[in-house]
């Protein structure tokens, strides 16, 4: 940075100090290409789970009929007595366990720890293959069990299945592409091809993973409680 | 272990060893960046001829039958969609982006070549899906290019079956391969420039080319998602666009949904896609002038933070495209407000190139020609959007033949003349041949006299209240005889400009093999791309070191120095230093010391 200080004579304060810090020489962010690339990914991809939420807020009241009783359709009996919405927040519990596992998978890369890095991506790869399953699940039983379809449903508000397909059909493959992701890394760690480079690819393909994971407490709380 | 920014580490460059790598599925940036550039132009021609076969029935209705009413509106969307998203995005972003910012950088390359080569080769297919449209079913969608439910799904609008199913999903695929685009542009500009060039000292093409492209990150996922929202209406026979609706007597099988949602999802793309359009235009424009004109831009800083000013504005103004849907009056005093407010940082653009030419050493080259008739159709647009950004002057005006001179003369005419001010500009560049100058000249005036007289007498057009979108206007008292007269002198300079892009065409062609060999820096441009060691810049870009920066990108008729311009990568040791770091826009150092 010896060139740049020939004519910056002054550190500057107040403002100008701010963006000549933030637009400094070479790079604005010390982080790798891949890191801030999936950083604006990220930003990218909540505008558009934003837009789907709001559209289904929007939908949500525009319809004429009623909404149906979600706690009542996502329930299972066991033993007979119906426990609202319990497969949901086993799914959402399996989801934050994931983050769990992740994080400290991305904590052994950086220790250079290789097969315990393997080892954890691939619980939290098998959490998310535990979600989806359960989703696959939940999705079978609304179809073939409760007859729901995106066009129509038994409750009420045809736009009760139509957001319900949408939206976790999209967070769904989100999930599902980021367990290929993720297993796609682990295997690479566990070849060897990040020993020169370094393992930030853990902590960006961890960045994916918990993205997953937030906007998934959003849907559960915009469309499972609301 | 020190932190080395990745800049500075050895990077895999993929030579291309075969023809095939060089030219077809190539990783450089240029490449890209001309395949873009080629591919965009194309279908852009098609826009134009579907733009000349809708003035032939308008100027003379009954005596063409070339096209028929569904075709009319067929050719109104395809026009509109071409020409905003697949011609003025794909080249502003794909074709300039590319091929400018790794130069004007002083990067080998893109952050990800591999990403950028499968951005162009999904737009490719995301044209091709569009162009499909063309020869299935009822053929392309007639619904406008703003696609509005419930008419894009009823069985009257044509191309209601798969005219509509392929549109969407091309935008869809579109906006796959714009994002693969988009994140190597912003993280190239971020984090991969050479040393000594803070961001203050990027060129205004660069920032202008940044911030459309993080406009584009967060806008087209709204457009993203209304498109699988109304392909899920369209085939699963779902409701999110759709209400009740009875056609031709049945009620169809829809209820409860909302097509104003999908109007506020489509203008929340649709606004910050004109600033997707227009922001690289002011960058790349910024440059022409401040080249020519041998005068440091002025007002660089504000000059930046108008740019992003716009880029934010832009996101809160998008409801000011649906003034008559009904909405409240305190919603539409909002998006009045916001509106005008974002004519702010956008007259200051103008204030300071018009600043920039002020008792400047102008050079009346070509590219100059195209960039100053822009600034001329540029406020005469933009004054015309002061009326339309009104909630009251709005209401009678719209829909009519205003807002088609409005938008055409803005976000048409203007974006385009400086795509032909930055073609001609960056071609001996590019090609390393020089372009014909005089028929550059003979294409400029042309355009610019011609597209003058198509679209200013649209205005009056509109204040007669004569309404868009119509296959024709039969016979109505409020329309007088001499409106007719006038759309028949509309479609003659439509044609005449139409014809005369012939020019530019044979100019770029025939200057390829028969243009005079360009100097590297034939404008005596003060920015890195003309600083490159081979013209046109090989793999690579910068043979064996990368250069550095010691100054802004404006040093032109420095006082004591050699030239009339200083190259970026001169060192301070060799020439003066009037690094306009923390330039004071209230004195004007350049001159002041001149």
């Amino acid at each position: 940075m010896s060139e740049l200080a020939v004519n910056q004579a002054q550190p500057q304060s107040g403002l100008d100090g701010l963006v000549d810090d933030w637009t400094a020489d070479k790079q604005t962010y010390h982080v790798p290409w891949g890191k801030a690339m999936m950083w604006i990914f990220l930003v990218s991809d909540t505008f558009i789970f934003t837009c789907f939420l709001t559209g289904y807020l929007n939908v949500r009241m525009t319809t004429t009929q009623p909404w149906p009783p979600q706690s009542e359709i996502f329930a299972l009996s066991f033993g007979g007595a119906p426990i609202p919405l319990i497969l949901i927040a086993i799914m959402t519990f399996v989801l934050i366990s994931s983050s769990g596992t992740m994080a400290m998978a991305v904590n052994m890369g950086y220790r250079k720890d290789k097969m315990k890095t393997f080892w954890l991506m691939c619980a939290t790869a098998a959490f998310g293959v535990t979600f989806v399953s359960m989703q696959a699940f939940e999705w079978s039983k609304l179809i073939l069990d409760e007859g729901v379809r995106p066009w129509g449903n038994p409750f009420g508000a045809p736009q009760f299945g139509s957001v319900f397909f949408m939206i976790t059909g999209f967070h769904g493959l989100h999930v599902s592409a980021g367990v290929i992701y993720l297993l796609i890394v682990a295997f690479k760690v566990k070849r060897g091809d990040y020993d020169k480079k370094g393992f930030e690819i853990v902590e960006i393909a961890g960045l994916y993973w918990h993205f997953v994971d937030l906007v998934w407490v959003f849907i559960f709380a915009f469309f499972y409680l609301l | 272990m020190a932190y080395v920014p990745l800049a500075d580490q050895e990077q895999e460059l993929h030579h291309p060893h075969s023809w095939v790598t060089k030219y077809v599925w190539s990783q450089d940036h240029k490449v890209i960046a001309v395949q873009y550039g080629g591919t965009a132009i194309a279908v852009g021609v098609v826009a134009l001829v579907l733009s000349l076969l809708m003035r032939l029935q308008l100027g003379f209705p009954e005596t063409f039958d070339l096209i028929d009413p569904s075709s009319y509106y067929q050719s109104v969307t395809m026009h509109g969609m071409i020409m905003v998203v697949y011609l003025l995005t794909a080249l502003f972003l794909g074709g300039f982006g590319n091929y400018l910012i790794p130069l004007m950088c002083g990067a080998r390359d893109m952050v990800f070549p591999f990403l950028n080569m499968l951005s162009y080769w999904v737009y490719l297919l995301s044209v091709l899906i569009l162009m499909a449209s063309f020869f299935v079913g009822e053929g392309p969608t007639g619904a406008g290019w703003t696609l509005y439910p419930p008419q894009t799904n009823m069985a009257g609008t044509p191309g209601h079956d798969s005219g509509i199913v392929l549109m969407l999903l091309s935008l869809a695929v579109f906006i796959v391969a714009f994002t693969m685009g988009g994140l190597n542009y912003v993280v190239t500009v971020l984090q991969n420039r050479c040393r000594g060039l803070t961001m203050m000292r990027l060129p205004l093409s660069v920032w202008g080319i940044f911030v459309a492209t993080c406009l584009g990150l967060f806008a087209f996922p709204a457009l993203l998602v209304s498109a699988i929202m109304m392909l899920f209406d369209t085939l699963l026979g779902t409701s999110f666009f759709m209400p009740a609706v009875i056609e031709s007597g049945t009620p169809l099988d829809h209820n409860g949904g909302s097509p104003i949602l999908f109007q506020h999802l489509f203008w929340f793309f649709g606004h910050p896609e004109v600033y997707i359009v227009a922001l690289p235009a002011f960058g790349l424009v910024s440059d022409v002038l401040s080249t020519h004109a041998r005068k440091n831009i002025f007002g660089y800083r504000m000059m930046v933070w108008a740019i992003i000013a716009i880029g934010g504005l832009s996101f809160i103004v998008w409801a000011h495209h649906m003034y008559v849907s009904g909405m409240h009056p305190y919603f539409g005093f909002f998006f009045a407000t916001t509106t005008l407010i974002i004519a702010v940082p956008t007259a200051l653009k103008v204030y300071n190139w018009v600043l920039t030419l002020w008792e400047g050493d102008i050079r009346l080259n070509a590219p100059m020609y195209f960039a100053i008739g822009f600034i001329f159709t540029f406020i005469h647009g933009g004054l015309t959007g002061l009326f339309l950004g009104n909630v009251v002057i709005d209401l009678p005006l719209s829909d009519t033949y205003f807002v088609v001179a409005h938008f055409h003369m803005v976000m048409g005419v203007s974006p385009v003349l400086v795509l032909f001010a930055a073609l001609y500009h960056w071609y001996p560049k590019i090609t390393g041949r020089m372009f014909h100058e005089g028929m550059a000249k003979v294409h400029f005036w042309c355009t610019f006299l011609g597209t003058y007289a198509i679209y200013l007498p649209m205005h009056y057009l509109g204040f007669l209240g004569v309404p868009r979108r119509y296959y024709a206007l039969g016979s109505t008292d409020f329309i007088p005889q001499s409106a007719h007269d006038l759309n028949t002198t509309i479609t003659i300079a439509a044609l005449f400009v139409g014809a005369s892009q012939l020019l530019f065409f044979i100019n770029i062609f025939w200057s390829l093999r028969n243009g005079k060999k360009a100097d590297p820096n034939p404008w005596g441009s003060a920015s890195l791309e003309w600083q490159t060691p081979d013209t046109p810049p090989v793999h690579g870009n910068w043979g064996p070191e990368l250069p550095t920066v010691y100054r802004w990108a404006y040093d032109y008729s420095v006082p004591g120095a050699h030239q009339d311009f200083i190259p970026q990568n001169t060192p301070e040791s060799v020439e003066p230093t009037v690094d306009e770091q923390h330039f004071d826009p209230d004195h004007d150092v350049s001159k002041a010391d001149l």
